[in-house]
């Protein structure tokens, strides 16, 4: 499997693991669904982004640091749009994706077949 | 005319030195001696440079065309054979800067490095015996660990070589696992006083006085030494639960801290929204 699949697979799961966990806030119950949904969309990008540099670079350090950066550019992202109720929750938001991305930049280093060396002819 | 006890000494060291007039080689110094025959530094004129010597009795002239037919990064290439006026055979082959693994060992590298030794000398053994050939002599003595890392098995054995007490399989008819005894016994003597059990299993396995409860091969030794160092359960260890979540944690350390981290962020959010 490749490192882009792995991303992905893995960016869905444990984005919507991450998104699940909204139901422990009250608050936002009634909004669990686009929550997960959107969520699980994020988890996917921040892992095909992070599969694609795992293609490129074969470094777990720097799988980390580019996971996790995503993870908290994409969750910067939807922090940003207000909720139903109008607030915004940048920390419940944030800081769980940063870690979640770093999560998916370490997995998708360790696991899937990396890109096959180019032959120059 | 009377001798002096030094110049008989002399007269006795000087006799034993190979006479090679006749050839393209200047002898130096003597840097070992083994069962089969005394290796010297040498120089050699013609392509001006250092090169090892081995002079041994005509007996065992069948040494170098062995090791001849084995071309690995592991073992040392022959350059040349020829005679000596006084009857015996020599060969000439890549002069090796390093230490001994015996005196390498004495060093105190890591562990990793103790390993890594023990890996090129077992592949260079593997690739010998699927060529046919028997070392029947490894011991650390005989495995040359290179100023760069490079590692060589040397002094390959012929039929009939005793093999030396401490790392000689206790049959009498040797084969392929009685090169893998030799290769645990390498091991064991390789590993430092707080070596991992698993690693002390794997030897002992390997070392086993039953051949039929070795390893089927040196390549099954190598394939345990890599799965321990991948964090991996080794065949010749039975580990307790406790011993198999602390591999498994020691494997998984990155990724256990960050989903800690998740549990820690998450806790946090949560006591912050409750407060």
């Amino acid at each position: 499997m490749n490192k882009i699949v792995v991303g992905l697979i893995f960016g869905a799961a444990l984005g919507a693991l991450d998104g699940a966990t909204a139901w422990f806030t009250p608050a936002v119950r009634t909004m669990m669904t686009s929550i997960m949904v959107g969520s699980t969309f994020k988890g996917m990008l921040v892992g095909l982004l992070s599969g694609w540099f795992a293609r490129k670079v074969d470094s777990t350090q720097w799988g980390i640091v580019v996971g996790s950066v995503l993870g908290l550019g994409f969750a910067y992202a939807v922090a940003a749009m207000p909720s139903e109720n109008g607030q915004h929750y940048y920390l419940e938001i944030m800081l769980p994706g940063f870690v979640v991305g770093a999560i998916i930049g370490f997995l998708t280093q360790k696991m899937g077949t990396p890109a096959p060396v180019k032959r120059s002819s | 005319m009377e001798l002096s006890d030094s110049v008989v000494q002399h007269l006795r060291e000087v006799v034993d030195l190979p006479d090679l007039s006749g050839t393209r080689y200047v002898l130096e110094e003597e840097i070992g001696r083994g069962g089969l025959g005394v290796v010297y530094a040498a120089r050699d004129t013609q392509l001006d440079r250092r090169v090892a010597l081995k002079a041994m009795d005509a007996a065992w002239a069948g040494e170098a065309r062995l090791i001849a037919r084995l071309e690995h990064p592991g073992i040392v290439p022959v350059y040349e054979t020829g005679s000596l006026p006084d009857g015996r055979v020599f060969y000439t082959m890549k002069l090796v800067a390093g230490l001994r693994a015996d005196h390498y060992a004495a060093g105190n590298p890591p562990l990793g490095e103790r390993l890594r030794v023990v890996q090129r000398a077992g592949e260079a053994l593997a690739y010998a015996h699927s060529c046919g050939v028997l070392h029947r002599d490894l011991k650390p003595q005989n495995v040359m660990v290179g100023r760069f890392g490079e590692v060589y098995v040397m002094d390959w054995g012929v039929e009939g070589v005793a093999g030396t007490p401490a790392f000689r399989a206790p049959e009498t008819t040797l084969d392929e696992r009685s090169d893998v005894y030799a290769l645990g016994a390498l091991i064991r003597f390789l590993l430092p006083g707080n070596a991992p059990p698993a690693l002390a299993a794997i030897a002992a396995k390997a070392m086993s006085e039953n051949p039929r409860e070795r390893y089927d091969g040196v390549a099954a030794v190598l394939h345990e030494i890599e799965r321990f160092q991948d964090g991996l359960a080794v065949e010749a260890y039975e580990e307790s639960p406790w011993q198999r979540v602390r591999r498994f944690a020691k494997r998984n350390e990155v990724l256990l801290w960050l989903l800690a981290a998740y549990a820690g962020v998450k806790f946090l959010l949560y006591f912050l929204r409750r407060s």
